[in-house]
């Protein structure tokens, strides 16, 4: 390119075709940011690892051993882990390997099931309630708040022992009946604060219907905040569940899961540590990488953390 | 007149993950003793940073001031002072005022105890002593009853009466400088010339200098002394308020002066806009930071930055416009009106 | 304020109303009467009798009335599995000692994890931070009862410090208090901290730095007392948690507490146990949320003025 002039840089071009309005930056949608946001996140991507691995393992776990997880050896109890036993034996002589991966299944469903019930009960709950507004919202919140304020293990209880089934169906409805409140109160005040905003009101003066409001600005708005409390409440549902097979409400022998594997081994704590080891691991870094992916997802999606 | 704060190539930048935001490029003024500068530019351009600056109030990390930055009060140093040098100096010599009454105040502290609390700390008054001090300050700033307001919550008076008790927490300790960041532009327009009418009450009364932060060259018209016009983290002309109405000489003070509502104007005509957005500060700048946007941009302002031109001893401008070889162009309208 | 407080209590009775009747139709809706396994091999004069003595002879609606009549008189029945013990005198025994560990957990776990979260907020990034969120996210993974059984395996049968189980001394406390608390230190110690990140970035801190007060009084009057006010949302669900870990951590300790009896009481299908702790549970747990409602009120000035307004 040849030297221009002094006297050519000193001419006024103006800014019309000048790319002032372009943005500079790349647009992202919602989505994609958040992606990016988690996909940043060592520790969250760290989380989804160990869970994939730990649902893996509760799927193909109890097919590596020759063993299942009912078949009782009895030359073999209270063994120590071993080569044979990988994680060594119960005081019944069975395969501890094969009944960690064989609980965690049933851990694994109820804490998802479980969660998403709740969440999908709570949301349509908390949706209708904050939509309608007015004698609706008041009598429907009424009622959440005389359920939240019965402890939530009391219901639980009362439940278990009404339905006498201690299958996963009975824990996961007791589990559920109280479960979708904290959910239902996080929707309804999350879509009340969103029908005041500004773009909302702009939406319905320009006159969109109300079910575009709904699907184009309310529950997109609100996604962010449901699949962060369902990530925390699958830990919760996970600890209730060993909670109630912990005092004797949850699945019973021979099927089991990591709560009631925990009870059992308590007996035998000051001989076989490891049978209390090996299902309460499993617990914690199931609690551990949900509670960790939440934050992840917490900080991934709060749009106020965009830049 | 003596300068009271002699600022020198300031410069800070925010850490963040993009990388390094050049808020505030190298900028230079100093501030007189009982004198009002305003620092008037668009949103984002430096102009908060720069006045929290003076305080050190940016948050540190992210915020970093740049090496070869000078801030001096009275002949010190502020960059340098140690933490309780800097609890010594904020809220006695300097004090500040914020954009926002509606979240600059404690919610769970009574109005007097929130500025009784500087009179304790400053002049070592006692709790009785300050509170007294705090009633009589409330007067000042034009609270009626002020007896009992001093046991209200913020939530329990209005913007713009919070807007006058951050005035007295400010003037409380009877500082020499009072930073306004943009003290009116969430209240009433009712109301922000009864708050500006007041501090210029104030600054007379006390003598305090007066820097005050805005975006809106139609406050400032009637306060300032002095008027400093920022683009994109530097200041890109200076001079009395005079020099600025009516002989400003960049194209983005034009801009700016355009922009303000003119009732009297004979043609009345589309309120004039500027288009485009301030440059992203987190990408190198060349050459001039407003060619984009200038209706008078020329090849040399795409290349290079400006020098600063002096116009007369208290009027300077960076612009490419000044230069010898650059066109004459008729400056607009707005100008050369006779107020 | 005495309006509002009455209204509450107006709620309160009524919630409390509705928890009995919901749970005593609950339990009546068994299929089978809750004797039936009991009196199955007596002979059918005594056992009419036993019917009568329990008013189970009576129609459901009769019942719930005689119920109702009985609770007023703060008569909750007898335990069905022990004869001859009341389910007052059981609550009036064991009360005392799951309140002492309840009371005990849930201040410790309150103002330990208060502080750690504060010492977290303000030395975040740096080690004290990083040693906080480690016992914070130990906690949040650590169901109670693992814990509890952690405890005792190693600082009782190793370490022999405390008693394995059973109550008596202040050092028999020592463990399930730890047990029950850590779950509320590590909750408190997370929400502490961000809630005082909230509060440090808020416009009144930078008006409060700019009056040049000194650090204690940034933190503790600016700082502290705003982040202080969410935190103490959390403290219902904080105690339902602590009322939850208390049945667990009292059976593994073997303590002679309120939970351990509901335990047995579970396992005993002993109903009439079940109800008459249920409803002393709730009724506990919703004089607690009217208390941390009042509290509130004394914290946020906001709350006391908006509940005025609300008259």
């Amino acid at each position: 390119m040849a030297e221009t002039t002094v006297d050519e840089k000193f001419e006024i071009i103006g800014c019309e075709n000048s790319d002032s309005e372009k943005i500079v930056r790349p647009t992202m949608t919602y989505w994609q940011d958040a992606w990016r946001r988690l996909k940043s996140n060592n520790v969250a991507m760290i989380s989804i690892v160990i869970l994939i691995a730990l649902v893996v393992m509760t799927i193909i776990g109890p097919h590596l051993t020759p063993y299942t997880h009912e078949e009782m050896i009895v030359e073999e109890r209270n063994m120590a882990p071993s080569s044979e036993h990988w994680f060594g034996t119960d005081e019944l002589g069975r395969d501890i390997f094969t009944r960690v991966w064989k609980g965690g299944r049933v851990s694994m469903l109820i804490g998802v099931v479980g969660a998403f019930v709740a969440s999908f009960v709570g949301c349509i709950y908390g949706g209708i309630a904050a939509y309608f507004g007015g004698t609706v919202d008041d009598i429907m919140m009424r009622i959440v708040e005389i359920l939240v304020s019965i402890p939530y293990l009391i219901v639980v209880i009362l439940i278990s022992v009404l339905t006498r089934s201690k299958g996963m169906g009975s824990i996961l409805l007791a589990l559920c009946i109280t479960g979708w409140c904290g959910t239902a109160r996080l929707v309804r005040g999350q879509i009340l604060q969103l029908k005041e905003k500004e773009f909302v009101i702009a939406a319905k003066a320009l006159g969109v219907s109300d079910w575009k409001i709904i699907t184009r600005h309310l529950i997109p708005n609100t996604l962010g905040i449901i699949i962060v409390s369902i990530t925390f409440d699958i830990p919760g549902f996970i600890f209730s569940e060993a909670f109630l097979s912990y005092i004797g409400l949850g699945v019973q022998s021979p099927d089991t899961s990591w709560g009631a594997m925990a009870s059992a081994a308590q007996n035998n704590l000051m001989f076989y540590p490891y049978q209390l080891f090996f299902p309460a691991l499993m617990i914690a870094l199931t609690m551990l990488a949900f509670s960790l992916l939440g934050d992840g997802l917490r900080d991934a999606l709060d749009p106020r953390l965009r830049q | 007149m003596d300068k009271i704060l002699d600022v020198k190539n300031l410069g800070v930048s925010f850490h963040t993950y993009a990388g390094e935001v050049k808020a505030v490029r190298g900028i230079n003024f100093y501030l007189n003793r009982g004198e009002a500068l305003a620092l008037v530019g668009e949103s984002g351009c430096g102009k908060t940073v720069t006045a929290k600056s003076l305080m050190c109030l940016n948050p540190m990390p992210p915020a970093e001031i740049k090496d070869g930055s000078s801030i001096e009060y009275n002949g010190q140093e502020v960059l340098e002072m140690s933490k309780d040098e800097l609890r010594a100096f904020r809220g006695a010599e300097i004090s500040m005022v914020f954009q926002d009454p509606m979240t600059s105040l404690n919610p769970t502290m009574k109005i007097g105890d929130q500025i009784a609390e500087s009179l304790t700390t400053h002049m070592k008054l006692n709790k009785k002593e300050a509170l007294d001090k705090a009633v009589q300050m409330l007067e000042r700033v034009g609270i009626p009853e002020a007896e009992e307001r001093i046991n209200s919550y913020p939530h329990e008076f209005s913007g713009g009466m919070r807007q006058r008790v951050m005035i007295a927490i400010a003037l409380a300790c009877n500082p020499r400088i009072l930073i306004a960041d943009e003290p009116t532009t969430a209240l009433d327009v009712t109301i922000q010339a009864q708050v500006l009418e007041l501090l210029k009450e104030l600054q007379n009364e006390m003598g305090t200098s007066i820097i005050l932060v805005t975006h809106d060259l139609g406050v400032v018209a009637n306060f300032a002394d002095r008027i400093h016009v920022m683009y994109a983290g530097k200041i890109v002309e200076k001079g009395t308020t005079r020099d600025i109405f009516y002989r400003g000489e960049h194209p983005y003070t034009w801009a700016l002066l355009s922009s303000v509502p003119d009732l009297y104007a004979e043609n009345r005509k589309k309120l004039y806009s500027l288009e485009g957005t301030p440059p992203d500060l987190l990408l190198p700048l060349e050459g001039c930071p407003f060619a984009s946007r200038c209706k008078y941009c020329m090849q040399i302002c795409r290349e290079k930055m400006p020098p600063k031109t002096d116009i007369n001893e208290s009027h300077s401008v960076s612009c490419w416009l000044k230069h010898p070889s650059a066109p004459k162009v008729e400056k607009p309208h707005i100008l050369r009106r006779d107020v | 304020m005495l309006k509002y407080t009455l209204k509450r209590l107006l709620y309160m009775v009524l919630t409390l109303f509705i928890v009995i009747t919901i749970t005593f139709f609950l339990i009546h809706a068994i299929p089978g009467d809750p004797l039936s396994s009991l009196a199955r091999n007596l002979p059918a004069q005594v056992k009419e009798n036993f019917y009568a003595k329990y008013g189970l002879n009576k129609s459901v609606p009769e019942q719930y009335v005689m119920f109702l009549k009985n609770l007023c008189h703060g008569d909750f029945g007898e335990s069905l599995k022990f004869p001859g013990r009341g389910v007052a005198d059981i609550i009036e025994k064991h009360a005392p000692i799951s309140a002492r560990l309840g009371l005990q957990a849930i201040t410790i776990g309150v103002i330990v994890g208060i502080v750690l979260g504060i010492v977290a907020a303000f030395k975040r990034n740096r080690w004290p931070d990083h040693l906080v969120m480690f016992i914070a996210i130990l906690g949040v993974c650590l169901p109670s009862f693992v814990l509890a059984a952690l405890l005792q395996y190693v600082l009782s049968v190793k370490f022999e410090l405390f008693p394995t189980a059973g109550w008596g001394t202040g050092k028999h406390t020592v463990l399930p208090t730890i047990a029950l608390c850590f779950g509320s230190v590590a909750t408190y110690a997370r929400y502490m901290r961000s809630s005082v990140l909230d509060v440090i970035n808020q416009d009144y801190i930078l008006t409060a730095k700019s009056k040049g007060i000194s650090n204690f009084n940034l933190i503790w009057k600016h700082v502290i007392r705003n982040a202080i006010i969410p935190a103490i949302t959390i403290l219902a669900p904080q105690i339902a948690g602590i009322f939850g870990g208390s049945f667990v951590i009292e059976s593994i300790f073997a303590i002679p507490g309120l939970g351990s009896n509901l335990v047995d009481a579970v396992n005993n299908r002993d109903y009439t146990v079940i109800m008459g702790l249920t409803i002393f549970y709730c009724a506990l747990y919703i004089v607690s949320l009217l208390m941390v409602d009042i509290l509130y009120g004394v914290v946020d000035p906001r709350v006391r003025v908006s509940e005025e307004v609300a008259e």
